[in-house]
């Protein structure tokens, strides 16, 4: 071998040496939901970009909430980049938890973030989590199942047009149902719509001085309003439906409206899993007449990384590729753009291909009219539209949602619903030194 | 004296066994019939029972987002492992117990039992942060110790019953002929106690697969068993119920074709001294 050939074949070696030392295998923690599993199907992208490999552990949302807590109070360093929600950031990161994403590169455009996203994944105003998909709720509802009651529904719609729309709609002979609502319990699931019911009505969870307010006018209006349209208008055990059960009601035709996760809209107008694909409407989600707050809620699933992960710097290209303009290029080169991650930035609300997706301008006009920072029209020491931010939140959530399941159910009524929640409420935040 | 069977009693007894068993066995099938379905026939209402398009599409889907054989592989060597680990200190722990009590040897029973008693979550933190001391999270000889510390109490109360049924005087026997501890207990009482071993064996590499608390918090990437690989298809955002009863068919396959080999020593196993 000549002299030349060995220095080439050394530097060859030494560049393999040197690439390799920096390519790094990721843990990433996510659920197993549709723009996720598309995410996983497209890492080969990120992988070919930056030299790094990722692996997935996909939970299921509860498990993951429960597995990636324990993980990072306890330091054990199992993953590099969490998929958390909007509940968990901004207390997380008050815990030190996680690490601070400020320092994106300016390519990345963080302003572009819809300001509702950053606002509800920041701490102190520095961005923890970046989205990864955002939504609001709204009504979806079945324009022939209108057409044919004679009705029109508003765009910005009242509970009262609600409840006359789902009278007309119902045909429980021919199993049509004029609404479908969540009330299975827990704190993600019914209380996630119930409170939103409750700040659209005027009610608040806690007054400033952390008093809990289950006892108010407002919440028993709000209370009562659910509770009677789903008995009267809901499907027959209402009281174990949450998300996907009255999504496959919904796609069966059993459904005149649904009000749920502005995410559900890709779905039942995809002819393939929906049999009412073509004749389905969006409305923004309702509020009581003279009360200036709808019911929106929202929500959105991030990407964030742990404090004291040991690839820091490839986690964070990773969540600059995965949140970024390009992922979304991406994912709409291969899949369209009725499948991109909806509700994170404000650009893709822009794309004139993306405004022709019909549910896309719905959805962006019920993040705006979400803001976590003034949830109710009274006063509020929390953070938090469906949910109130703190880390007692989940389990007072939980024990109401059982309560409020139990009323639906017939097991009990709205006032020994309320009262139970009140009681069990004052008592936990007594117990957490509020 | 045997019991005269009449011809109708034995019709009505062989109708309730099966439709016993077929009670108990519905939800396994109905997973298996909902994976051969598609996405939308999965949530028909009313549900289809063998009349829909039968469709390999899921089995698919899962094959290519999922690496099964790793799932699998993690499984078999922690239940395998941890059953044989398991055996290995409960035989000679069950023969004390069972031939050379002590005054004590009841107590030290219930004792063992009673660590089954508490919640599992109750010690979960402690083992978390032992484990990451030890270097031991999200690997497979971790899991194999904590599925065998947590058998343990079931593998040696199953041994000690079988083996209490063994006469002592047969090892006494033995003892006489100037057999050494060692060879009575390989040569005299285990080949007795085969029925009850096997299906000490069999029950636990049964729990071992099925473990789904520990498997799914001690492990992310790298040791994840089939449990862990059913808990990626359930969503809280979506129907995926046939790929979901498409992963959950793949993961207790094996254990169900296991299991439906080794039924007659299992159910020996689980009756031996029952009746006498």
């Amino acid at each position: 071998m000549s002299l030349k050939n060995a220095l080439r074949a050394v530097t060859a070696l030494t560049l393999i040496t040197a690439t390799s030392a920096f390519a790094d295998t990721i843990t990433i923690a996510t659920v197993n939901n549709g723009d996720m599993i598309r995410m996983q199907g497209l890492t080969e992208d990120f992988t070919k970009k930056t030299g790094h490999e990722v692996e997935w552990v996909t939970l299921e949302e509860n498990v993951l909430r429960q597995r990636v807590t324990q993980d990072i109070a306890a330091k054990g360093g199992q993953f590099d980049i969490l998929t958390i929600g909007m509940y968990e950031t901004p207390i997380w990161a008050a815990n030190e938890w996680l690490v601070s994403l400020a320092d994106l590169p300016a390519s990345y455009d963080a302003d572009d973030i819809l300001p509702a996203m950053r606002a509800g994944l920041s701490h102190d105003g520095t961005l923890y989590a970046a989205p990864f998909y955002g939504e609001s709720s709204m009504i979806m509802y079945r324009t022939d199942l209108m057409e044919k009651a004679g009705l029109t529904m508003p765009d910005a719609p009242t509970w009262s047009d609600v409840e006359a729309a789902a009278k007309a709609m119902t045909d429980k002979d021919n199993e049509i149902y004029g609404v479908c609502l969540r009330g299975k319990a827990g704190w993600g699931e019914n209380m996630a719509f119930i409170t939103t019911v409750a700040n659209s009505f005027g009610a608040r969870w806690f007054d400033e001085n952390w008093k809990p307010q289950l006892d108010t006018p407002e919440w028993k209006a709000a209370v009562t309003f659910y509770n009677d349209l789903l008995n009267n208008y809901g499907p027959p055990g209402a009281s174990t439906n949450g998300f996907n059960e009255n999504l496959a009601l919904f796609q069966q035709g059993k459904c005149g409206m649904w009000i749920d996760a502005t995410v559900a809209a890709s779905f039942v107008t995809n002819p393939k899993d929906s049999s009412v694909a073509d004749s389905v409407g969006f409305a923004l989600a309702p509020n009581k007449e003279g009360v200036d707050k709808r019911a929106n809620w929202l929500w959105a699933w991030a990407l964030a990384i742990p404090a004291g992960t040991q690839k820091e710097a490839a986690a964070k290209q990773f969540i600059e590729w995965a949140t970024s303009k390009e992922y979304i290029e991406l994912v709409a080169s291969k899949e369209g753009w009725a499948n991109v991650p909806p509700g994170a930035r404000t650009s893709l609300y822009e794309n004139p291909e993306y405004q022709k997706v019909p549910f896309a301008a719905m959805t962006l006009e019920s993040i705006n009219a979400a803001n976590p920072d003034s949830p109710t029209v009274q006063p509020v020491p929390y953070v938090g539209i469906q949910y109130v931010a703190i880390p007692e939140w989940a389990g007072i959530g939980t024990a109401a949602g059982q309560e409020f399941s139990a009323m639906v159910a017939g097991q009990q009524t709205v006032e020994e619903a309320l009262s139970k929640a009140q009681a069990n409420t004052a008592e936990e935040m007594e117990a957490a030194g509020y | 004296m045997a019991r005269a069977v009449t011809t109708r009693r034995k019709t009505i007894n062989t109708v309730a066994a099966w439709a016993i068993g077929l009670l108990i066995f519905f939800p396994i099938l109905w997973t298996i019939l909902t994976s051969f379905k598609t996405e939308a026939q999965a949530i028909n209402d009313p549900p289809l029972f063998l009349f829909f398009d039968w469709t390999l599409e899921n089995y698919a889907v899962v094959q290519e987002r999922s690496d099964y054989m790793r799932f699998l592989w993690n499984s078999v060597i922690i239940a395998g492992g941890s059953t044989i680990l398991g055996l290995i200190i409960a035989v000679p722990a069950a023969w004390s117990m069972a031939f050379v009590p002590s005054k004590r040897t009841k107590d030290i029973l219930m004792w063992m039992l009673s660590t089954k008693m508490l919640p599992a979550v109750g010690v979960l933190y402690p083992i978390y942060l032992l484990f990451i001391e030890l270097g031991l999270l999200d690997t497979r000889i971790g899991l194999t110790i904590v599925l065998m510390l947590i058998n343990l109490p079931i593998i040696v109360w199953m041994l000690y019953t079988y083996f209490k049924e063994i006469p002592g005087e047969i090892l006494e026997a033995a003892r006489m002929d100037g057999a050494t501890l060692k060879e009575e207990i390989l040569y005299i009482l285990t080949p007795m106690a085969i029925p009850g071993i096997a299906s000490t064996l069999l029950l636990n590499v049964i729990l071992a697969w099925n473990e789904a608390f520990w498997t799914l918090n001690l492990t992310a990437a790298k040791a994840a068993p089939l449990t862990a690989f059913i808990a990626s298809y359930s969503s809280p955002e979506g129907l995926f119920y046939a790929k979901l009863s498409a992963a959950s068919t793949m993961a207790i396959a094996p254990i169900l074709i296991l299991g439906w080999f080794s039924q007659k020593q299992l159910v020996r196993g689980l009756t031996f001294g029952a009746v006498k």
